[in-house]
C-alpha cells in the first residue's frame, strides 16, 4: 500500500465499535462491544499520524507504547503489537475495554484537536483478542528461582500485575483472595456485557502457567494476619491490593428496607454468583421484571448496576444523580450505551427518603430537585437542594453507587500500618512502600476507588520496589 | 474441596458435620463463622463453626435443612466435598467471668450456642444451658452440653420431653425462683431471641444474641448483611454476629430475612422435584 501523506489519514474518519443493537443487547449479557475486524482495525491505524513527540502516551498512566503498537498493528504485526503494549500493560484485552480512554490516551492524541482521536482502546482491545484467539496469551521467561516468597493479597488488577512482574523475576509467588473467584472487581462488580469473565480467566491461567499459585477462600486478617504471613509461613514479602471494597450507603431514612441494595451486593449477586442465571444458580436478586429501579450515583458503577437492572428484565431503569451530566464521572461510552438501552437519566436530584410498605418493602423514594451553585473543592460546581421541590418516585427497587470505602479487616489486624483518615494505606509513591518492613500496597486501597489502569501501575511499580527490597536483603 | 470426615444426623433435618480443614480449625474461636458453597452453581451460607480439633485438622459444622442449600447440604455423606469453605469469619464472642451465665439455644441455634457456652464455662463461669426443641427428637446436643455445663435444662414445645414450653418460660422458671443470673446468651429464631431479650431486659440481664441475616460474601464487602443495632446499621458479618439483645432491632431483621422469600420457595419446589426424581431413578435401577 502506498504510504499515506498526513493529511490523507486526517480524511479517514474514525472507525465505529461493532455492536450489539441496543434493543436486543438491553435484554441479555452478552458483550455490548463485538469488536473491530482486521479490516477495521488496520483502517483505525492508519489514522495515527505517528508524532514524533506522542502526546497519546503522556495521557496513558502507565505510558503504553501506543504510537510503536500502532505502527505494528497498520503493518499488520498485531502479535508484535500485543507484545509491545505488553511491555507496559500486562491486562491490555481488559484495559482496552474498561479504560476512560476519552480522559486518558485519547484526550491527549493530536488527531483530536480538530477531528476525532484515534482510538486507541479498540486497538488495544483488538490486538489483545488477537492473540488470545490465535496463539493464546503468550507468556514470557522466568527467570531462575531466586528462593523469595511474595505474599500478594487480592486478586485484583493490582494484586494480579504485581504477580506477573514478580513470578518473571524468579520469585515464588502466592495470591490470597478472599473470594471463590479471582480478579477482584473484574469478575464481582464489572459486569460480564463490558467485560466477560472468560478474559479475565484467561489472565489468571496464563499468571498460573508463569508458576504463580492461587489461594481463593483466604481473607487475610482472618485467615491469616500479615505478621503470620511473614512470621509463621515465611513470606520474604506482602504486596497488599485489596480494594476498595467497603459499600457506602447514604444514612437517609428507610435505607434498609427490603429492595434496597448497596451496588456491590447487587453486582455481586448478578455477576459472581450469576443471579441473572437463577435459578440455574442458586443465588437470588430481588426479581425485577416489570418493575421500576432507580440506581444512586453517577460512576461506572452506577451505570453497570443500572444497566444490569435492565437486563434483568426492569420497566424501567433510572440513574438518579444530584448533579448535572457532564459532571458524571462515569465514562462517556458507558452513558452512551446506557442511553442506547432505554435508561432514563434524571439529572440534578436528590433523593431524602426511601418509602416501604409495613413488611418493609420498597415502594418509593423521595427526591428533590437540585440546582448547580458554586464550584467545590473538587473544581465541580456543587449541587445545592431547590427548597419546596421534593417529589415522589415510585419505584421497587434501589441501588446505592454513590462510591465505596476501604474494607476495614486489613486495618483492624496489622496495627504497624499506617493509614490516613479515609481508611487508605498511605505509601511512599516511588516504592508503594508502607510503614511495615517488607510490606507494600497498592490500588484502591491506597487511592480509594481510582482505575483498573491505575491499580495495574501501581502493582507493577510496587514489584519493581519489592524485587529490590529482595535482592537488596541479600 | 474440603472433605468430610463424618457425617450423622443429630435429629430430623439437623446434621453434623465434621470437615478437613486444618486452618480454620487451628484458627477458630467461639462465636466464628465460616461461608461455604457445595457446588459450582451453588449459593454462599454462613454456618457457625460448632467445634473444631486441632489434633484431627477439622472443624465441626451443624447444619440445619431448611431451604435449598441446606438441605442439600444434608445429603451429603462421609468422604464428600464442600466446594468452598472460608473462615473463621466474624468477631469472636466476647467472654469473661460473669458469674452464673445461661446459653440459651433454640432448634439449630443449641449449636451455634455450644461453643460459646463452652468458652463461657472455661472462663470460670458457673454455666447454664437451655436447650429447646419443637419435640423430643428435635432437642440436639444434650449430651455435649451435659458435659461442658454445670446445669442443662431441656424444653419442649409440645411437652414431648423436659419443660412443657418455650426456653424463655424455663428462663423465666430460673429467674423467679431466685437464682442470680449473670449473663444470658441467645441463639435461634428471631421471635425466640426477641423474646428472651423481652424477659431479660426487665431484669437488667446482659443478654447477647447471635443474628443471622442473609449474607454473601461475609468480608464486609456488600452489606447485604446490615441490621440496626442501637439505633445504628451495622453488617453482621464483621461487626458481629453477636449483639447486645437488648439493641437490636429484630423487627427489621425478621423483614430483612423475608427478601428472597418467594425465590427461595421456588429453589426449593424445584429442588425436591429433582430429589424426587433421582430417587425415582434410583429405585428404577435397583428393580
Ligand atoms: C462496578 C465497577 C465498575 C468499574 N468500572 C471501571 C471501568 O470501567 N474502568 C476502570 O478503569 N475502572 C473501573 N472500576 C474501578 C476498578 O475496577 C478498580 O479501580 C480496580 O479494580 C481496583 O483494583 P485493585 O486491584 O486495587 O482492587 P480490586 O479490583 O477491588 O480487587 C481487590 C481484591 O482483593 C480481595 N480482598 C479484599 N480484602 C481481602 C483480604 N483481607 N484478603 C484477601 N483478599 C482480599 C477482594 O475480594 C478483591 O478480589 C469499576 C469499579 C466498579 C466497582
Ligand atoms: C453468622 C451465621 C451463622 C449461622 N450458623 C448456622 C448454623 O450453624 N447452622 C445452621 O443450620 N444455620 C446457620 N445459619 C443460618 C443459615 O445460614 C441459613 O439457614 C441458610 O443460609 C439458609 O439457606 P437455604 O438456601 O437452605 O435456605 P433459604 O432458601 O435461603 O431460606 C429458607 C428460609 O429460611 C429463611 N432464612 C433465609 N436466610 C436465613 C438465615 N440466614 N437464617 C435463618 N433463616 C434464614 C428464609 O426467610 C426462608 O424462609 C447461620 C447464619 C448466620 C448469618
Ligand atoms: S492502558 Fe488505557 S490509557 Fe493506556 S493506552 Fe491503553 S487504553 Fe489508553
Ligand atoms: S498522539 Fe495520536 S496520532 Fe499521535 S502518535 Fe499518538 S495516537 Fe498517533
Ligand atoms: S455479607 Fe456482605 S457485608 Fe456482610
Amino acid at each position: 500500500m502506498a504510504e499515506l501523506s498526513n493529511k490523507e489519514r486526517m480524511k479517514i474518519p474514525r472507525q465505529p465499535m461493532p455492536e450489539q443493537n441496543p434493543f436486543e443487547r438491553n435484554r441479555n449479557f452478552l458483550e455490548v462491544n463485538l469488536g473491530f475486524t482486521e479490516e477495521l482495525a488496520r483502517l483505525e491505524a492508519e489514522r495515527c499520524i505517528q508524532c514524533p513527540k506522542p502526546k497519546c502516551v503522556e495521557g496513558c498512566p502507565v505510558g503504553v507504547q501506543i504510537k510503536d503498537f500502532i505502527k505494528l498493528v497498520a503493518e499488520g504485526d498485531y502479535l508484535g503489537a500485543a507484545a509491545k503494549i505488553k511491555e507496559d500493560n500486562v491486562l491490555p484485552a481488559v484495559c482496552g475495554r474498561v479504560c476512560p480512554q476519552e480522559q486518558q490516551c485519547e484526550a491527549a492524541c493530536v488527531t483530536g484537536v480538530k477531528g476525532e482521536p484515534v482510538a486507541i482502546g479498540r486497538l488495544e482491545r483488538f490486538v489483545a483478542d488477537y492473540e488470545r484467539a490465535t496463539v493464546g496469551i503468550r507468556t514470557v521467561e522466568v527467570k531462575p528461582p531466586t528462593g523469595k516468597k511474595v505474599a500478594i493479597i487480592g486478586s485484583g488488577p493490582s494484586g494480579l500485575s504485581c504477580a506477573g512482574e514478580l513470578v518473571q523475576k524468579g520469585h515464588s509467588v502466592t495470591v490470597f483472595e478472599a473470594l471463590h473467584e479471582l480478579g477482584g472487581v473484574l469478575v464481582y462488580g464489572i459486569p460480564e456485557f463490558r467485560l466477560p469473565k472468560e478474559i479475565v480467566r484467561a489472565e489468571v491461567e496464563a499468571l498460573e502457567k508463569l508458576g504463580v499459585e492461587f489461594r481463593t477462600n483466604s481473607v487475610i486478617g482472618f485467615t491469616d494476619t500479615i505478621d503470620e504471613l511473614m512470621t509463621v509461613e515465611g513470606y520474604d514479602a506482602v504486596f497488599i491490593g485489596v480494594g476498595a471494597g467497603l459499600p457506602y450507603f447514604m444514612n437517609i431514612p428507610g435505607e434498609n428496607h427490603n429492595g434496597v441494595y448497596s451496588a456491590n451486593e447487587f453486582l455481586t449477586r448478578v455477576n459472581l454468583m450469576k443471579a441473572y442465571k437463577f435459578p440455574e444458580y442458586d443465588t437470588p436478586v430481588f426479581d425485577v421484571r416489570g418493575k421500576n429501579v432507580a440506581v444512586f450515583g453517577g460512576g461506572n458503577t452506577a451505570m453497570d448496576a443500572v444497566r444490569t437492572a435492565k437486563r434483568l428484565g426492569a420497566a424501567t431503569a433510572s440513574i438518579v444523580y444530584r448533579r448535572s451530566e457532564v459532571e458524571m464521572p462515569a465514562r462517556v461510552e458507558e452513558v452512551h450505551h446506557a442511553k442506547a438501552e432505554g435508561i432514563q437519566f434524571v439529572m440534578l436530584t436528590n433523593p431524602l427518603e426511601f418509602l416501604g410498605d409495613d413488611a418493609g418493602w420498597l415502594h418509593g423514594v423521595k427526591l428533590q430537585k437540585m440546582e448547580l451553585g458554586e464550584p467545590d473543592a473538587s473544581g465541580r460546581r456543587r449541587p445545592v437542594p431547590v427548597e419546596g421541590s421534593e417529589y415522589v418516585m415510585p419505584i421497587d427497587m434501589a441501588v446505592i453507587a454513590i462510591g465505596n470505602g476501604s474494607n476495614p479487616i486489613i486495618q483492624k489486624t496489622t496495627p504497624e500500618l499506617q493509614f490516613n483518615k479515609w481508611g487508605n494505606i498511605i505509601v511512599e509513591p516511588e516504592t508503594m512502600k508502607t510503614s511495615k518492613k517488607g510490606v507494600f500496597a497498592g490500588g484502591d486501597i491506597v487511592t480509594g476507588g481510582a482505575t483498573v489502569i491505575l491499580a495495574m501501575g501501581a502493582g507493577r511499580k510496587a514489584a519493581r520496589a519489592i524485587d529490590d527490597f529482595l535482592l537488596g536483603e541479600g | 474441596m474440603f472433605r468430610i470426615v463424618k457425617a450423622e444426623f443429630l435429629a430430623p433435618e439437623i446434621k453434623r458435620f465434621e470437615i478437613l480443614a486444618p486452618k480454620i480449625a487451628a484458627k477458630r474461636k467461639a462465636g466464628q463463622f465460616v461461608i461455604v458453597r457445595i457446588s459450582a452453581k451453588g449459593e454462599r451460607i454462613p454456618l457457625t463453626i460448632a467445634d473444631s480439633s486441632i489434633d484431627r485438622g477439622t472443624i465441626t459444622i451443624i447444619v440445619q435443612g431448611i431451604g435449598k442449600t441446606t438441605k442439600e447440604i444434608n445429603t451429603l455423606q462421609t468422604d464428600d466435598f464442600f466446594l468452598d469453605v472460608v473462615g473463621p469469619l466474624g468477631l469472636p464472642s466476647h467472654i469473661e467471668k460473669f458469674g452464673t451465665a445461661v446459653s440459651i439455644g433454640g432448634g439449630v441455634g443449641t449449636a451455634i450456642a455450644f461453643p460459646t457456652a463452652k468458652a463461657l464455662k472455661d472462663a470460670g463461669n458457673h454455666t447454664i444451658s437451655i436447650i429447646g426443641g419443637k419435640t423430643k427428637e428435635h432437642v440436639i446436643l444434650e449430651d455435649e452440653m451435659n458435659e461442658i455445663c454445670d446445669e442443662v435444662y431441656v424444653t419442649t414445645d409440645d411437652g414431648s420431653y423436659g419443660y412443657h414450653g418455650f426456653v424463655t418460660g424455663q428462663l423465666q422458671e430460673l429467674i423467679d425462683s431466685g437464682r442470680k443470673i449473670d449473663f444470658v446468651l441467645a441463639i435461634g429464631p428471631i421471635p425466640m431471641m426477641n423474646a428472651v431479650a423481652e424477659v431479660t431486659r426487665k431484669y437488667g440481664i446482659k443478654t447477647v444474641v447471635s443474628l443471622n441475616p442473609v449474607m454473601v460474601d461475609g468480608t464486609g464487602m456488600c452489606g447485604g448483611c446490615r441490621a440496626v443495632v442501637g439505633g445504628k446499621t451495622v453488617f453482621v458479618c464483621v461487626d458481629g454476629p453477636e449483639f447486645d439483645a437488648h439493641e437490636v432491632d429484630f423487627r427489621l431483621l425478621m423483614k430483612r430475612n423475608n427478601t428472597y422469600r418467594n425465590e427461595e420457595h421456588d429453589a426449593l419446589e424445584r429442588h425436591i422435584c429433582s430429589l424426587d426424581k433421582m430417587y425415582a431413578e434410583a429405585l428404577k435401577e435397583e428393580i
